[in-house]
């Protein structure tokens, strides 16, 4: 997967402004930045749910923006993505929530389908929870239960935006475990966008470091650790200070106390 | 499964009521006969006028509705209105020198036919034509027959004021 | 100050255009998938069901006490002309060509027009709406289509339902407490009511159905997705929804009479 020269705007503000990305077959690849800087609309360019403005966004050799409406829908065929909240159909069960993409797409039999839903089910340990609703989930179950709905078509790309927020300690160890795995044993490539520096970093086989509309670095993580560059250092050692500033931009605190007055 | 069976058992139910209401409203509602009351027998009588007499009104013998009005027609051999009416079968023994009337229930109601029954001892049968018949009071015609009989007194009175050319 | 009101105004009309521009592609997007959802009909049913079967409880409540007011009503004014036999047909005839589709319509948009708009809104604020597309589903057919279509089943048998039990209604005030003669009531019914009134009423609520259920999933599937613009969604699902069936109402009125 290539990403060249990608400029992207909203509303006249530029979010992207000449982003080059490559991601190799079979790695995990993680992608980082500070809050805001477009992570996940960096995700939506690549699956095709909005168009750069300029610059070429490239999955498995095709050129996403040259893809019509069912050309796209082919393409994602072939990811899985899991969304920051795992995005489980509410009024389906875990069951049917994992079915659900066979059902749409598939007509598989009853028999083989049970057989393809509860592997995969077991793969992320829920098994036994096939009969409870989203509702009845904690937000660890409900990522893996996300997960588990991601892969049962067998995609060749998994894409995960924000999979550890609001996780405890032990599943985010179960998450960050299962992204590792079903990466290598399903011989999957995985982008992993987060801004959880030390969690990524423990696993991950190449990083980039997006802030500014730029790619600040790039590199495997224990190199972008030990980066020397400003930018670099504040947001992998979490300083508070730096060249992203404490302060919001504002008029002279003392003139301003003034004015007040 | 057991939450599919009971939104199938509910939609079945919501379904099934929206459709019988419908045919209620077509069929009981409207004057509209469809099939079901297709019993009894069926009567003829000619008018003058019907006035606004319509299909599906009700035919009554002293205030018992015995019948429907099914269809009304112009009957281009006699000039009148012919008028069909169906008869439930139970009131079989109308005689054969009864005598059917168009009237108005109250003020704004609608118009129906009253049928006074005669002394005979033979009864009317399918396909009968009543012999005599009264016809719609048109509200127009009374009222211009009323101002006439007023004009004609008046002329009787004072002849000389009327100029006539 | 009156440029800039004038401004104003020129923009508000703008955004109204623009508005009902952007509902027309939306109608024509739905009409397109409306063969292909029809082969999955587990989904529509499943959709009368939220839309019909649970509206089924307040629409058979308010059919009810509306026809009860009217036989109050309609009998009050009728006896004035000495005409009180001709409640039946008044009762009927208000029911069957006004009140029931409009008051139906109305309901429906606070009832189902109001869960749909939420339903939608809250699934576009968690992502649902999107891992569909991700998962190559088209969400307008799988999630809009059952919706719209359950919608527009639903309300003219809820119209008929209406429609019907209010009959009975004013037939219990009518007859039962006003003294009616049962016999008039009914024939006086029959004699007035032609078959065109019901074929009214019936394509009137078949119109409001359309509008209701293209507002609610319009007003929901385009929601801004925050718990505020869930809420906003919400109701301005139920105030476009109240003044388009009102205004339709009279529009269809002029045009059948």
């Amino acid at each position: 997967m290539r990403v060249r020269g990608l400029h992207y705007s909203v509303s006249q503000r530029p979010i992207f402004a000449g982003v080059d990305l490559d991601i190799e077959r079979g790695s995990v690849t993680a992608v980082m930045g500070p809050s805001g800087t477009g992570k996940t609309t960096l995700l939506r360019l690549i699956t095709g749910q909005l168009m750069a403005d300029r610059g070429l966004v490239e999955v498995e050799g095709q050129d996403v923006a040259g893809l019509r409406r069912d050309g796209i829908y082919r393409m994602r065929r072939r990811m899985g993505m899991l969304f920051q909240n795992g995005a489980l159909l509410t009024d389906l069960d875990v069951y049917e929530n994992v079915a659900f993409p066979l059902r749409e797409h598939t007509r598989l039999p009853e028999r083989l389908l049970r057989h393809v839903v509860l592997a995969k089910l077991q793969a992320v340990g829920l098994r036994g929870a096939c009969r409870l609703m989203p509702a009845e989930l904690s937000g660890g179950m409900a990522r893996r239960v996300a997960i588990a709905r991601a892969i049962v078509t067998d995609p060749q790309l998994l894409i995960y935006d924000e999979p550890f927020v609001g996780l405890d300690p032990i599943s985010l160890g179960i998450v960050l475990r299962l992204i590792r795995l079903l990466n290598d044993t399903l011989g999957l490539t995985s982008i992993v966008v987060s801004h959880d520096v030390h969690d990524l970093s423990a696993f991950a086989d190449f990083s980039y470091l997006l802030s500014g509309g730029l790619v600040i670095a790039a590199g495997p993580p224990s190199a972008l650790a030990t980066d020397t560059r400003e930018e670099v250092r504040q947001f992998m050692h979490g300083l508070p200070d730096g060249p992203v500033p404490f302060h919001y931009p504002a008029p002279d605190y003392l003139e301003q106390l003034r004015q007040l007055r | 499964m057991r939450q599919t069976r009971t939104i199938e058992l509910g939609t079945g139910l919501f379904v099934l009521l929206g459709f019988a209401a419908l045919f209620f409203l077509v069929t009981q509602i409207t004057n509209r006969e469809f099939g079901l009351g297709d019993g009894g027998y069926l009567l003829l009588a000619s008018f003058e006028q019907v006035g606004g007499l319509k299909p599906g009104a009700p035919v009554s013998m002293s205030g018992v509705t015995i019948g429907h009005v099914e269809g009304i027609k112009y009957d281009f051999s006699e000039y009148k209105a012919r008028v069909t009416m169906r008869i439930d079968s139970d009131y079989n023994r109308i005689p054969d020198d009864s005598d059917a009337g168009i009237f108005t229930a109250g003020l704004l109601g609608g118009q129906y036919i009253g049928i006074g029954p005669g002394g005979s001892e033979t009864f009317l049968a399918e396909g009968d034509q009543m012999q005599f018949t009264q016809s719609a009071i048109v509200l127009e015609n009374l009222i211009s027959k009323f101002l006439f009989s007023k004009a004609g007194e008046k002329q009787g009175d004072a002849p000389a004021e009327v100029s006539t050319p | 100050m009156l440029a800039s009101l004038s401004r104003e105004l020129l923009h508000n009309l703008r955004t109204a255009l623009q508005a009902l521009g952007a509902y027309t592609f939306f109608f024509m997007r739905l009409l397109k998938e409306v063969p292909r959802a029809l082969l999955r009909f587990s989904l529509i049913v499943e959709q009368v069901h939220n839309a019909g079967a649970l509206s089924l409880v307040i629409i058979m409540l308010s059919g009810l006490f509306v026809g009860m007011v009217l036989g109050l009503q309609g009998f009050d004014l009728l006896e004035r002309f000495g005409s009180e036999e001709s409640l039946g047909s008044a009762a009927a005839l208000g029911l069957l060509k006004e009140l029931g589709p409009v008051v139906t319509a109305l309901l429906f948009a606070g009832r189902a027009g109001t869960a749909l708009a939420s339903e939608l809104g809250l699934m576009r604020a968690t992502d649902q709406l999107a891992a569909m597309e991700m998962m190559a589903v088209d969400p307008v057919r799988r999630v809009v289509m059952p919706r719209f279509l359950g919608g527009v089943l639903s309300m003219p048998l809820l119209a008929a339902i209406f429609s019907m039990i209010g009959i009975f209604g004013a037939q219990l005030v009518g007859v039962q407490l006003m003294g009616v003669d049962t016999g008039q009531f009914w024939s006086q019914m029959r004699s007035a009511v032609e078959f065109g009134d019901v074929l009214e009423g019936v394509v009137k609520s078949c119109v409001f159905g359309v509008a209701c259920s293209l507002i609610a999933v319009y007003e929901g599937y385009h929601s801004v997705p925050t718990a505020e613009g869930v809420g906003r969604a919400t109701t301005r699902t139920v105030v476009i929804s109240s003044v388009v069936v009102l205004l339709l109402d009279y529009m269809l009125t002029a045009a059948m009479l």
